[in-house]
C-alpha cells in the first residue's frame, strides 16, 4: 500500500482492506453485490451509494489501490488489494467560484443539449445525435480540471464534453447544422467533434476504438517527456467511454497497455446502465467496471457520476496521479441518460420507476441544492447563470442558423494532409492541381 | 516463431530458383540485352526508366514536392556519377531507410510486435532498440488494434510512427483503426489533425505458410480513403520508399513481400528518397504493357526472358504505389504499346488488377487495341500444399502465354 494507495488517501480514509479474491466477504463488507445496480427489472439501488439524500454524500467512494510493485514485494503482496474508502466530502472545499463554474459548465451542458433535441425535431440536423443529458456531473467533475494542453477522447456522445473543455458552442452547435463554421467545418458531424486548439481528439463513433487513439496520445506525451526531453510535459489524456464499451477487447487491451507503461491516461467510465436496449447486467459478467482496474495494476474506482463534487474530488486525485507520471486510472462512473440512447430511440425498454428514480437525482438540482445549503450561492445568482447560458445557446442557434453550408469546393479539401495523395494524373500532373480538384468537382 | 523460419526458409528457396533472373531485372540499360550481363547488381533499373520519358513528369513533381521526396533524376545522377554504393539485402535496405529517418527526426518511432528486443519477425528493426531505446522502438502487446489505434493517437499528437504488422494479415484485426481513422478522420475533423503514420510488414503468399499467413491485404485496404498504399520490390525502392512514407504527411501502408526479403542489391550510398506516387519503369518495350508490383515482377521479368528470346519486346513497369496509380507512367505506355497485361499476386475479386483495369478502361480506352488481360491469383484461400499453392499465384508460363495471345 505505498505510493498509489497515498495517491487516493490524501482525501480518504481505509476502513476495510479486503481481499481481491474473496468476493463474498467484499459483497457482505460493502453491502454491495446483492443489489449493485439492482436487477434487470430495478436497476437503481436503494443503497445510500445512490441516494439522493446529501446527507449521505460523504459514504462510499470505492478506490482499489495497488501495491507498487516493489522488486523486494513478494509475490504474495505484489497485486492489487481493495479498499473501501470513506471520502469525508462534508469536508471538501469547493469555493464559491469553482462552484459556479462546475454550475454553469452542468447547466451549459444540459440547455445545449436540450437545445439540440428541438433542432432535430425542426429538422435543422439529422443523423444519429446522442444526447447527453443527466450525465452532466461526470463531463464537468472531470474536464474542468483539465489544462488546454491535456487531450480529451470522447465517443459519439460527444458535445458535452466539448464544451466542457471549452469548444465554443457556436461552433457545436454549427457542426451539428453542417455548416462551414462548424469545428470540423460541417464535415464531422454529431458523433465527430474534433478541436484541435482545445485539445479535443474525437468524437469517435464506432464503440471501443476512441480507447487506443487515447492511449496513443497519453504515448505521445510520455514520449514528449522521456525521449524529447520536455521536462515540463505533465499533459494528461482523459478517455470517456460507456458500460456497453467496457466488454469491448480495446478496453481490456489499452488497460493492460496504459498500466504496462504508467502512461498519463485517465478511463472514465460513464456507466449508464443502458447501451442501448442491452442492459449493463444482462451484458457483463461483472458488472463492477471499477474493478478491472486492480486486474491489470491499476487502482480501480467507483463514484457516485450523479454528484459532481464527488466525481471531481476523484478526478482530481486521478488526474494528479497522471502527472506525477504515476499511470492510469481508471474510474466508474455511475450514471443515466435522461434521454435514449439517441434522439431516435424511442426508449420503451427501460422501467419509468427507473427514469424517475434517476430523474429525482439530477445532478444539477444536487449541486444546486449544495450550494445553497452551504451558502456558496444564492437563487439570484444562479438564475443569472441560467440566463446567461440560455442566451448562449439561443446565439449559437442564431449562429449556426446563418451559417453558410459547406460550398462544393469544400469536398475534397481534406481527404489528404498532402493532397499529391490523389495522385498523378494523365497528363502528368499531380490530379490535386487541377482546377476541378480545387472546384471539388473533380471525380476521385 | 513457425512463421519466421518459414518466412526465412522462402526466402532462401526463391533466391535459389529465382535469383538470376532477379538480377537481370536490375539491370541498368538493359533494354535487348539481358542475355549476355549475367550475375551481377547493377544499381537498378532507373537509367532505363529515366530515359524513357519519366523526366518531365518528375520535374513537375519536383516543382510541387517542396521539402518531402527529392526528385528521381537527381538521385540516379548523383548515384552514377559518384560512389559504387554499397550492397544489402531488401531488409536491410528498410532498416537503413527506417535507421536514417529516425537519426534525422525524433519524432519518429517505430510500434509493433516483437520489433524491439527481437528485432523485428524479418529482422527489419534489427539493432534499433538497443540505439534509440525502448520507447522509441516499442515492443506492444500482441494487440493489433489496439496498438495501430495507438499509433494513430501517437500520430495525431505529434508523433511518426511506423507501425509493423509482423505480418500483413495480422492487421486485418486492426482494420477498423486503419479505415475509420487513419483512413477517415483527417476528414472528419476537418482537416484539424493529420495522421502521419506508416502501417508495414510482410504480405503476400510465402512459401507454404498457408491461408491466414498469405494474404494479400492491398485488396481489401484499397478503397479506403485517405489512405495511400505502395509496394516495394528491391533493396532500392524498398529504402527511398519507407523515407518517403514516414515524410508523408498522409497515412501511408507500405507492403513488402516475404519473399523477397533477402534480395540483394547495391545501392546508392547517399542519402534519396522516392517519389510515393510514381511507378517505376522496370522494362522498357514496345509490344505490350505488363503492370505488376511487389513479388509478380520477377515472375514478370522470368517470363520476359523468355519472351525476349521469342522476339516479343514487353515493356515492364512496377506500378509501386497501389493507391493513387501513376496514370502517367501508365498512359504513356498504354499509348506507346496499345495492349496491357496485367499480373498481380492479389485476389481476382476486387483486387488491384481490377481497379487497374477500370481505370485504364476509364482513361485510354481508345489507346487500347486488345481488351485488358488480367493475370492474379486463384479466389480460394491459399492452400498449404506446394503444388495447389504454385496453382493458386501466376506462374510465369502463364504470363508468356497471356502475351503471346495479346499480341496475336
Amino acid at each position: 500500500m505505498a505510493t498509489s494507495a497515498s495517491t487516493f488517501s490524501s482525501a480518504t480514509r481505509i476502513l476495510q482492506p479486503l481481499n481481491n479474491n474473496n468476493n463474498t466477504l467484499y459483497g457482505n463488507q460493502l453491502g454491495m453485490s446483492s443489489c449493485f445496480l439492482g436487477s434487470t427489472k430495478k436497476l437503481y439501488m436503494k443503497t445510500p451509494f445512490l441516494s439522493p439524500n446529501s446527507k449521505r454524500r460523504s459514504k462510499d467512494v470505492l478506490v482499489v489501490s495497488e501495491v507498487v510493485k516493489d522488486k523486494s514485494c513478494n509475490a504474495d503482496s505484489s497485486l492489487s488489494n481493495l479498499c473501501h474508502i470513506t471520502w469525508p466530502l462534508d469536508n471538501v472545499l469547493i469555493t464559491k467560484d469553482e462552484g459556479l463554474e462546475l454550475y454553469e459548465d452542468m447547466v451549459l451542458g444540459r440547455a445545449f443539449e436540450d437545445m439540440c433535441a428541438q433542432m432535430y425535431y425542426r429538422g435543422k440536423m439529422y443523423g444519429f445525435v446522442h444526447l447527453y443529458n443527466g450525465q452532466e456531473a461526470v463531463s464537468t467533475g472531470f474536464i474542468k480540471l483539465l489544462k488546454k494542453e491535456d487531450f480529451l477522447v470522447g465517443v459519439y456522445r460527444d458535445h458535452v464534453h466539448a464544451l466542457s473543455k471549452g469548444v465554443p458552442a457556436r461552433q457545436v452547435m454549427s457542426e451539428l447544422f453542417g455548416k462551414s463554421t462548424g469545428c470540423c467545418r460541417g464535415q464531422g458531424g454529431s458523433m465527430h467533434i474534433f478541436s484541435k486548439e482545445h485539445n479535443v481528439l474525437g468524437g469517435f463513433a464506432f464503440i471501443g476504438e476512441s480507447i487506443p487513439v487515447a492511449t496513443g496520445a497519453a504515448f505521445s506525451i510520455k514520449y514528449r517527456k522521456e525521449v524529447l526531453k520536455e521536462a515540463d510535459c505533465d499533459h494528461v489524456t482523459m478517455a470517456f467511454f460507456g458500460d456497453g464499451t467496457s466488454n469491448n477487447g480495446q478496453f481490456f487491451e489499452c488497460l493492460n497497455m496504459a498500466a504496462l507503461w504508467k502512461l498519463p491516461i485517465i478511463f472514465v467510465v460513464e456507466n449508464n446502465l443502458w447501451a442501448i436496449g442491452m442492459s449493463h447486467l444482462r451484458a457483463t459478467s461483472d458488472p463492477e467496471i471499477w474493478k478491472k482496474g486492480p486486474a491489470f495494476g491499476m487502482p480501480g474506482v467507483h463514484v457516485d457520476g450523479m454528484d459532481v463534487l464527488k466525481v471531481r474530488e476523484v478526478a482530481k486525485e486521478a488526474v494528479a496521479r497522471a502527472r506525477r507520471g504515476d499511470g492510469p486510472t481508471l474510474v466508474e462512473c455511475e450514471t443515466y441518460r435522461f434521454r435514449g440512447h439517441s434522439l431516435a430511440d424511442p426508449d420503451e425498454l427501460r422501467d419509468p420507476a427507473e427514469k424517475n428514480h434517476y430523474a429525482a437525482r439530477d445532478p444539477i438540482s444536487a449541486l444546486k441544492k449544495y450550494m445553497f445549503e452551504n451558502n456558496l450561492a444564492n437563487e439570484a445568482e444562479l438564475k443569472a447563470i441560467d440566463k446567461k447560458i440560455d442566451e448562449l445557446v439561443e446565439d449559437a442557434v442564431e449562429f449556426a442558423d446563418e451559417s453558410p453550408h459547406p460550398v462544393r469546393s469544400q469536398l475534397l479539401e481534406n481527404v489528404f494532409a498532402d493532397p499529391k495523395g490523389f495522385g498523378i494524373g494523365p497528363d502528368g500532373r499531380y490530379r490535386c492541381e487541377d482546377p476541378k480538384f480545387t472546384e471539388g468537382t473533380a471525380d476521385v | 516463431m513457425a512463421v519466421i523460419i518459414q518466412g526465412i526458409g522462402t526466402v532462401t528457396a526463391l533466391n535459389s530458383t529465382n535469383s538470376l533472373d532477379t538480377n537481370k531485372t536490375l539491370f541498368a540499360n538493359s533494354r535487348r540485352s539481358l542475355s549476355d550481363r549475367k550475375g551481377r547488381f547493377f544499381m537498378v533499373r532507373s537509367d532505363g526508366c529515366l530515359s524513357y520519358g519519366l523526366n518531365g513528369h518528375g520535374g513537375r513533381a519536383e516543382k510541387l514536392i517542396t521539402n518531402a521526396v527529392a526528385a528521381k533524376e537527381d538521385t540516379a545522377a548523383a548515384y552514377t556519377s559518384s560512389k559504387p554504393g554499397h550492397e544489402l539485402l531488401l531488409f536491410e535496405a528498410l532498416r537503413e531507410g527506417l535507421e536514417e529517418e529516425m537519426d534525422r527526426d525524433p519524432t519518429v518511432c517505430v510500434m509493433g510486435e516483437d520489433v524491439g528486443h527481437y528485432g523485428g519477425s524479418y529482422k527489419v528493426t534489427k539493432g534499433l532498440a538497443p540505439k534509440y531505446g525502448d520507447l522509441r522502438v516499442l515492443d506492444t502487446p500482441i494487440a493489433e488494434n489496439s496498438f495501430t489505434g495507438m499509433g494513430i493517437g501517437a500520430a495525431m499528437t505529434g508523433l511518426r510512427p511506423v507501425v509493423e504488422g509482423m505480418n500483413m494479415g495480422f492487421l486485418l484485426l486492426a482494420f477498423n483503426q486503419i479505415s475509420n481513422n487513419c483512413g477517415m478522420l483527417h476528414y472528419t475533423s476537418g482537416g484539424q489533425f493529420k495522421i502521419p503514420i506508416v502501417i508495414r510488414g510482410p504480405g503476400g503468399v510465402g512459401r507454404q505458410l498457408g491461408a491466414e499467413h498469405s494474404q494479400r491485404l492491398e485488396s481489401y485496404f484499397q478503397s479506403i480513403p485517405g489512405i495511400q498504399m505502395v509496394a516495394c520490390s528491391t533493396p532500392y525502392n524498398a529504402k527511398g520508399l519507407m523515407k518517403a512514407a514516414i515524410r508523408s504527411d498522409n497515412p501511408v501502408i507500405l507492403f513488402e513481400h516475404v519473399l523477397l526479403y533477402n534480395l540483394k542489391e547495391r545501392i546508392p550510398d547517399e542519402e534519396y528518397v522516392l517519389n510515393l506516387e510514381e511507378a517505376e519503369m522496370v522494362r522498357p518495350g514496345e509490344h505490350v504493357t505488363i503492370l505488376t508490383y511487389s513479388r509478380m515482377r520477377y515472375h514478370v521479368m522470368q517470363a520476359a526472358k523468355t519472351l525476349v528470346n521469342k522476339g516479343y519486346d514487353p515493356e515492364v513497369i512496377d506500378i509501386r504505389s497501389l493507391k493513387p496509380f501513376d496514370l502517367y507512367t501508365i498512359r504513356n505506355s498504354v499509348k506507346k504499346t496499345h495492349r496491357v497485361l496485367i499480373v498481380e499476386e492479389c485476389m481476382r475479386t476486387g483486387g488491384i488488377g481490377a481497379s487497374l483495369t477500370a481505370a485504364i478502361t476509364e482513361n485510354f480506352h481508345d489507346y487500347l487495341d486488345a481488351p485488358i488481360v488480367c493475370l492474379s491469383s486463384q479466389d480460394v484461400p491459399t492452400p498449404y500444399a506446394g503444388t495447389l499453392e504454385n496453382w493458386t499465384v501466376v506462374q510465369p508460363p502463364q504470363i508468356v502465354t497471356a502475351v503471346e495471345q495479346l499480341c496475336q
